[in-house]
């Protein structure tokens, strides 16, 4: 890339008046502007009242204050690992290779709902399994479950809305039922969402929970063919009701319960394609599909280690739901790319921070193994 | 009979307007998607893909550029600007090798799969690290700040020197071919080895 650079010589160029000077910069003035401003525009540096995934995560932050290191929502919880047994029941329904008859290594991390990593174990928060299948062409799918059978809110906005209704108050250290009621009042689809929650009693522990995918997705199969699905994961674990235990019981019960099954057996679960009809909602996560539709049992997830967050590889993996192999792909649902946007940015926040120990240290998870 | 050269090559053109269009999508798109929440994936899935596209295409620009004949600088330049010149086209060069490049390698320490389109994916370049994925994303925006700002400042010289100047220096660059028969080429030109920047 070298040049010569030579001194010019004179030429001679029309002359032009000064005004006519002037209004050529002008024009260079705005033609700049003009591009400054579409980049800020598209920036949203015009519309700071929007909710972009910066503010999002922010809204988390002001709920549960920063915890360094931690995930901004999810913060509480342990790695796990194992393998999927695919049985070959889904390559009719999505060609992914996931589905392809065999075994592949599986990677994920229950946790616990709220940006709280220390906050104590209790029966009615949300439960969250986060996993990663690794697939043998390098692809990968991650998938971030709940137990909860509907998902609250149906958009971004309400998300926030509720988020921030739910931030405690300083003096009671709980929420303000007014502020929740009013949010209630607003949004009819999240009072119907919790009497479906509601209504399914909830499981003793991690280990017997029924995860779900909350947002449907499209599955594409090798003849081009695409459907609507939803997933749900099944535990082979009996179901128990969770205790209604009067003495507090202690504050890693939940996940000192669930390392102890593991080291005791390996926990196993169903992975279920649920197959929605036409008519089906597919952006409204709010809304649970009929009963009857058809339900397709793809394969067995064995998790048979567990580790914690300050020693698990999957510590540092985001459970971005939009990450997806060829032949599973985002439906029309606009929470899904919601998610994958706020999950990448409390993940690009905690990665640059130094690491406090989790809650739950390597020494309670090897206490577990007796 | 002289026949000097007043324009870059067709081809040195084409990859110029191509890239160009490419570049402004990319700076458009980056700075878009880290703000919206509904169109955040879309806006990734057309970001890596064709951010590895630069990637590939500046390195066929590049060899291209060591081996096509330039035009000689426009004679309204200075020595100081031409080297200006010189060194703002060797920096938008690097950019677009290095954005795409510390894009990949972002995406590698956080183990996102690279994925260009359907199972057609890229392999990670650097280890599983959630820190230098952090050090690697704060350097992707800063350098596509700066990208911008070069954009701004290369766009500014040029209407300087169509609008000020008037030495019809976009001609060296425009898709179409000048002939150079409407205006005699001044005596100056037909002495010069001298290039300009593509």
């Amino acid at each position: 890339m070298s040049n010569k650079i030579e001194a010019p010589a004179h030429v001679a160029r029309p002359r032009q008046s000064t005004v006519s000077t002037l209004a050529r910069f002008a024009l260079i003035g705005i033609a700049l502007a003009a591009v400054a401003g579409s980049f800020a525009y598209l920036g949203g540096w015009f519309s700071p009242n929007d909710l972009t995934p910066a503010r999002f995560t922010d809204g988390f932050e002001e709920v549960n204050g920063v915890h360094a290191g931690f995930r901004r929502n999810h913060a509480k919880g342990v790695g796990v690992s194992g393998i999927f047994e695919s049985n070959g029941n889904g390559v009719r329904l999505s060609k992914a290779v996931v589905f392809q008859p065999g075994r592949l290594p599986a990677i994920g991390r229950f946790s616990l709902g709220g940006g709280q990593p220390h906050v104590a174990d209790k029966p009615d928060t949300v439960r969250g399994l986060g996993l990663q299948f690794s697939l043998p062409d390098g692809e990968r799918w991650r998938t971030a479950m709940i137990n909860l059978p509907v998902f609250p809110v149906r958009t971004q906005e309400a998300f926030y809305e509720q988020l921030l209704a739910s931030k405690p108050d300083p003096n009671t250290g709980k929420p303000d039922p007014a502020k929740m009621k009013a949010f209630l009042e607003r949004h009819p689809e999240t009072v119907q969402a919790l009497t479906v929650i509601k209504g399914q009693p909830v499981s003793s522990g991690f280990g017997n929970s029924t995860f779900h995918s909350l947002n449907a997705f499209r599955f594409f199969n090798a003849a081009g063919n695409s459907i609507a699905v939803r997933w749900i994961l099944t535990p082979l674990q009996p179901f128990e009701a969770a205790g209604t235990a009067s003495a507090p019981a202690d504050k890693n019960n939940l996940f000192d319960a669930l390392i102890a099954q593991i080291h005791a057996q390996p926990l196993r679960w169903h992975l279920i394609i649920i197959i929605g009809q036409p008519g089906d909602s597919t952006n409204d996560a709010t809304i649970a599909w009929p009963a009857e539709r058809e339900q397709v049992d793809v394969g067995t997830l064995t998790l048979d280690r567990v580790e914690s967050d300050d020693t698990s590889a999957a510590r540092d993996i985001n459970f971005d739901p939009l990450v997806l192999p060829a032949g599973i792909a985002p439906s029309d649902d606009p929470l899904l790319s919601a998610r994958s946007a706020v999950y990448s940015q409390s993940y690009t926040r905690r990665a640059g921070e130094a690491k406090e120990p989790a809650a739950i240290t390597p020494a309670d998870v090897r206490k577990g193994e007796r | 009979m002289v026949t000097e050269r007043r324009q870059f090559t067709l081809f040195t053109r084409l990859l110029h307007w191509t890239m160009a269009a490419m570049v402004l999508t990319m700076l458009c798109i980056g700075v878009a998607m880290v703000a919206s929440l509904a169109d955040y994936h879309v806006l990734v899935s057309i970001h890596r893909p064709l951010g590895i596209a630069i990637l590939v295409l500046v390195i066929v620009r590049f060899v291209n550029r060591q081996l096509s004949p330039l035009p000689p600088w426009p004679d309204t330049m200075s020595p100081a600007e031409r080297r200006v010149a010189w060194a703002s086209e060797l920096l938008m060069y690097g950019l677009m090798f290095v954005l795409p490049l510390v894009g990949w390698g972002m995406l590698s320490a956080a183990r996102y799969p690279i994925v260009l389109y359907g199972p057609l994916h890229l392999p990670p370049i650097l280890p599983h690290n959630a820190m230098l994925y952090a050090v690697l994303r704060k350097a992707h925006t800063i350098l596509a700040y700066l990208f911008m700002l070069m954009f701004l400042a290369h766009f500014g010289a040029i209407l300087f020197h169509t609008l000020i100047v008037r030495d019809r220096i976009l001609s060296r660059m425009v898709p179409w071919n000048v002939r150079p028969t409407a205006e005699p080429v001044p005596a100056v030109y037909a002495d010069t080895t001298a290039a300009g920047p593509s």
